[in-house]
């Protein structure tokens, strides 16, 4: 592996008194012809250089669209950024203009996708893929992002690298392909990595060998990560800290250790419980009764309430807001230190 | 690929043959007797009867007799010898001289589709909804739903005749100017369709998730709609333009005869008129072979565009 090939440069120290990357009180709508769908309502976390933050939750939970409103990238219409800021070394990114907001695309802050098959293009080989951004933004002649396409590619073990170059992703498995994936949002060095459910489309020991890929990576080349995902299974080993979405809200945010010793939110709550356990064998699965709100019509007080089992008259009237539970937990629900010390269900 | 294209030359000669007979058991098959056919109203005389059916091998009778005149006349054929009109010319005389001009007429159709119906189409798929999309798929409905009988006169009429912006008819020998007013009604078709398949290619490729990717590269907008798109979106486009070609260089047989153009559409429309048996087998013929290349052409380009296509 020559990882120090990739990241000659040590990550930059977080300005005094800031965060790597902060979203604070992120608010985004999608305007259709239905109406207006509430996507993210005053979504707030931050992420330090080094640290690994996964954010979780169910499909339209808002946790795709947040990442995609830190990277830019979102359809603007139907999607319109309210208000709220993104701030990335102390400069809200929100208010760049576009030419300045696409450097740093790629170089500052990268992502990956879920499923690698339509996320990459399926006309181009993928040594041209990677090659593509090396040339068109560092200037590099053919030769050269060829030669380092070979590297990122070897960085995230492709075997046979130099051989591939010329492969379309449709030649590729689908752990390979993640990897190339992988190895394209790599070529500028981001100091920042998103990765919207990277793991989503593929087999179960496949998944592991990408979440490893990827912690690793993340640790040689001292980056920060984003881990989108509706798996918890997934984070537990990777994530320092969790941030838990419902509705397009964080509901919890707490880091890993404490998080799966005693959640204080009945949604995290009921995550944890509806994961299958090898000692529950025969029982009926636990699952959160009901669906997720239609988010044109959001319900009244805590979002959570039609489907909470400690939901009170209080849910329906009031909107909880963070209650700050020590050790940076926080938990937007009435009732938190009850349900962090109920350790019943 | 190689076994691909051998597989369908195989095809191709099959395809030939069937068509070929086809055509000409048609023109042929159901003739009372060919002979008086050819003279028409005329008499004729024993002399010549007995030399024509010599020449044409009449004296086979039934269906074997009809084999024996087809694999005389395929034989000829592939000796490039494409045989007399009934009025006495050379098939491959008239040919010659009426294939270049539809060689002229379809390039310039062709030209007005690429340059107007592709331009617009891509336009038209990234500005979706803006008051040019919906002018372009008003336009285009339009001129898909005029029949070019209806068009070609028209156009004859108001842009040769009484505007005189284009001459009105082109004439033995015809140069691009003279062509080029039917070359516009020929090609406002395949401009039509192309810029409507354009449109819609265009449209779904932007939202494809690729684009999403190419975009987090830090890419600007300009090289992702013209690279990463464009490349996508006009596999479709160019397909359907490479069978349009096919087309336009068989002739077009209304648009060529409004217009006066000595085309090969002219020629075999004039053929079908005074029932010229041998003329109109030996156009289709060639046309049969035009085809079928111009298709082949086609589907290597197709697996050359998108290399998910593996014809194994």
């Amino acid at each position: 592996m020559s990882q120090n090939a990739v990241r000659p440069t040590p990550a930059s120290p977080t300005p005094p008194g800031g965060h790597l990357l902060e979203v604070r009180d992120l608010h985004v709508e999608f305007r259709t012809s239905e109406g207006v769908a509430r996507v993210i309502n005053g979504v707030s976390y931050h992420l330090d250089p080094g640290e690994t933050l996964a954010v979780l939750g169910e499909s339209g939970s808002g946790k795709s669209v947040t990442a995609q409103a830190v990277m830019g990238i979102l359809d603007t219409p139907p999607a319109h950024i309210s208000s709220g800021a993104i701030l990335y070394s102390g400069q809200d990114l929100l208010t760049l203009p576009e030419a300045q907001r696409r450097q740093v695309r790629g170089k500052e802050i990268a992502m990956i996708f879920q499923d690698a098959l339509s996320a990459l293009n399926p006309v181009f080989p993928v040594g041209w893929q990677i090659g593509e951004t090396l040339r068109q933004r560092l200037g590099m002649s053919r030769a050269d992002a060829r030669r380092r396409s070979v590297e990122l590619m070897d960085l995230v073990q492709i075997p046979a690298a130099a051989k591939r170059l010329g492969d379309h992703p449709h030649q590729f498995s689908g752990g390979m392909r993640q990897r190339v994936m992988i190895a394209m949002a790599l070529a500028m060095e981001p100091k920042v990595l998103i990765a919207d459910e990277p793991t989503t489309a593929l087999d179960v020991t496949v998944q592991a060998q990408i979440m490893d890929l990827l912690a690793d990576l993340r640790r040689d080349l001292d980056m920060a990560m984003i881990l989108i995902t509706h798996d918890l299974g997934v984070v537990a080993d990777v994530a320092d800290r969790i941030a838990v979405m419902y509705a397009g809200r964080i509901v919890e945010h707490a880091d890993v250790r404490s998080l799966y010793r005693a959640p204080a939110h009945p949604y995290t709550k009921g995550l944890l419980n509806s994961i299958p356990r090898l000692d529950q064998r025969g029982g009926k699965l636990a699952t959160i009764r009901g669906l997720p709100p239609n988010l044109m019509r959001i319900p009244s007080g805590c979002p959570f309430h039609p489907r909470c089992p400690y939901a009170q008259q209080v849910c329906v009237d009031v909107v909880p807001h963070d209650l700050v539970l020590g050790d940076g937990r926080t938990s937007a629900c009435h009732f938190a230190q009850e349900v962090r010390d109920d350790r019943a269900s | 690929m190689f076994r691909f294209i051998v597989r369908r030359l195989l095809q191709m000669v099959l395809a030939f043959f069937g068509t070929t007979l086809i055509v000409y058991a048609l023109m042929f098959a159901g003739q009372g007797d060919p002979i008086q056919a050819l003279a028409g109203e005329r008499p004729v005389t024993a002399a010549q009867r007995a030399y024509l059916t010599e020449k044409y091998h009449l004296d086979a009778t039934g269906v074997g007799g009809f084999f024996y005149r087809y694999f005389d006349y395929i034989s000829n054929l592939l000796r490039g010898d494409l045989g007399e009109s009934l009025t006495g010319r050379s098939i491959g005389d008239i040919l010659a001289a009426a294939w270049p001009v539809t060689i002229k007429l379809a390039l310039i159709a062709i030209a007005v589709a690429v340059i107007f119906g592709v331009t617009a189409g891509v336009l038209a798929g990234i500005r979706r909804g803006s008051i040019f999309d919906n002018a372009t798929l008003l336009l285009t409905l339009l001129v898909l739903g005029i029949p070019t009988i209806v068009l070609a006169p028209l156009a004859q009429y108001f842009l040769g005749v009484k505007w005189q912006v284009f001459p009105p008819t082109a004439g033995a020998d015809p140069g691009f100017g003279a062509l080029l007013l039917p070359g516009i009604v020929l090609g406002s078709l395949s401009l039509a369709t192309a810029l409507r398949l354009t449109r819609t290619s265009v449209a779904e490729n932007l939202r494809a998730d690729y684009v999403r990717t190419a975009r987090s590269k830090g890419l600007p907008s300009r090289r992702v709609v013209s690279v990463h798109v464009l490349r996508n979106s006009l596999i479709p486009v160019i397909t359907f333009l490479g069978v349009e070609v096919g087309n336009l260089m068989s002739g077009a047989i209304i648009t060529e005869g409004v217009f006066n153009i000595p085309g090969v559409g002219f020629n075999l429309f004039r053929g079908i008129r005074t029932e010229d048996g041998p003329l109109v087998v030996g156009i289709v013929s060639v046309l049969v072979v035009v085809y079928l290349v111009a298709n082949l052409v086609v589907d290597i380009l197709y697996a050359v565009l998108d290399p998910r296509i593996r014809y194994e």
